[in-house]
């Protein structure tokens, strides 16, 4: 307990580097998830209605996925040098496997009997994905997204190493100090940050998905 | 090229305690999730209890949670092994409980009336069908601790992330792209072979 007060008076003590290296963190992690997002939902819908492509992006996505986050921030220093951009640069690659694996799993997801009858009823391909397909893979999507939220988030601590600011910069001096109320200051508000967004994400989840595909 | 060629042997030392620090890591958090996935395999009540507590552990960030546990156990390879087995379990979990679940009740009956025991219908029937599934989680867990691993070098646990880190606090490049593309090809290689054997394990079962 002694340990928190501590950390809770070094915190205070320490406010304006907290709140800045808070702003970083996130503003990282949104970042790197709304590039990645950017890329991979698009990318996963081309994809998924062309099984080649698929096949494709699936077997790249696969072994993106697979990638320590750490070695892949590490690649990215001796490329584009350290700090924010190159931090950026690298998660928002570590964002890109589970949006895109995701985005084709919702899409190809959709029951084929749903989308020949809205064929039927005359529907253009790009009304069926705006009106049929989108609403319907959303929810699976989100999920992509809310996996890619927490890898991002974790990622962002480690983005420390190379420079990139945020709340691994208290973890990271005090691991190296062994200052126990520092890296507290950034390990717990860190911590929550990244509950806070998979609490964030399945609300969310759950308040998009269509009422009809709602489970009971 | 030239330094991974002329200290290959400081690359092989740094990647086989890579997969000694891992390999523990996956055995204990295997041994721990085998029989906690039966058991939520059994009772709705267990399974969302393991899954929403493994859910939360897998959520917090991987340097944070290090640091969290230096005042609890210090620095070394204890931390980051209970770190990695904390990380690994929910997939585990799930994938044990989902793989008992998805036989079919046709079989497990037949058993029974073949006059096996609970102990023996587990054994003989619900693992070995429920075997590529359990895989499938080994191999995602597999690759969330060679992960793990790579951060771990920082609470001074050994492995490649060691590489990693000189190099970066040396300014070395040579020695960071040898720790990151050693250790991104050990993570391809082992998702790879599991999925070799998942397949495997799946047709065999399936015939």
């Amino acid at each position: 307990m002694t340990t928190l007060g501590e950390a809770w008076s070094y915190l205070l003590a320490h406010l304006p580097q907290f709140t800045t290296a808070l702003g970083v963190h996130v503003a990282l992690s949104a970042a790197a998830l709304a590039i990645g997002a950017a890329i991979a939902v698009p990318a996963g819908i081309y994809a998924a209605h062309r099984p080649r492509a698929a096949f494709a992006t699936i077997n790249v996505a696969n072994i993106g996925r697979t990638l320590p986050s750490l070695a892949v921030l590490a690649l990215v220093m001796p490329l584009l040098g350290t700090g924010f951009a190159p931090s950026l640069f690298a998660l928002s690659l570590l964002a890109l496997p589970p949006i895109v694996l995701n985005a084709i799993a919702g899409i190809r997801g959709i029951d084929p009997e749903v989308v020949d009858a809205a064929r039927g009823m005359g529907m253009t391909p790009g009304a069926i994905l705006r009106h049929i397909e989108w609403p319907l893979a959303l929810p699976v999507i989100f999920a992509g997204l809310r996996t890619a939220a927490i890898q991002v988030i974790s990622g962002a601590v480690l983005a420390a190493f190379i420079g990139g600011g945020g709340l691994g910069d208290f973890i990271t001096a005090g691991i190296a100090m062994m200052a126990v109320p520092q890296l507290l200051v950034g390990a717990i508000p860190v911590t929550l940050l990244a509950i806070g967004a998979d609490f964030a994400f399945g609300m969310l989840q759950r308040r998009i998905t269509p009422a009809g595909v709602r489970e009971a | 090229m030239t330094w991974f060629l002329r200290n290959w042997d400081q690359v092989a030392v740094a990647l086989g305690q890579h997969v000694a620090i891992s390999l523990t890591a996956l055995l204990i958090a295997f041994a721990i999730a085998l029989p906690v996935g039966i058991a939520a395999a059994r009772s709705d009540r267990v399974y969302a209890a393991a899954i929403t507590i493994s859910g939360l552990l897998y959520t917090i960030p991987t340097l944070a949670f290090l640091a969290l546990l230096i005042p609890i156990v210090g620095l070394g390879r204890t931390n980051a092994i209970i770190a990695m087995v904390a990380f690994s379990l929910v997939v585990l979990i799930r994938n044990v409980a989902a793989g008992i679940r998805g036989v079919s009740p046709e079989v497990v009956d037949a058993a029974r009336g073949m006059g096996m025991d609970a102990r023996r219908v587990l054994l003989r029937v619900e693992l070995p069908l429920a075997a590529p599934v359990i895989v499938a989680g080994l191999r995602v867990a597999a690759v969330t601790v060679i992960s793990v691993t790579v951060a771990a070098a920082y609470v001074n646990a050994g492995g490649l992330g060691t590489l990693i880190f000189n190099g970066i606090a040396g300014d070395h490049a040579p020695k960071i792209w040898s720790g990151a593309l050693t250790a991104c090809a050990l993570a391809i290689t082992v998702d790879g072979t599991l999925a070799l054997l998942e397949r495997h394990l799946s047709q065999t079962r399936a015939g």
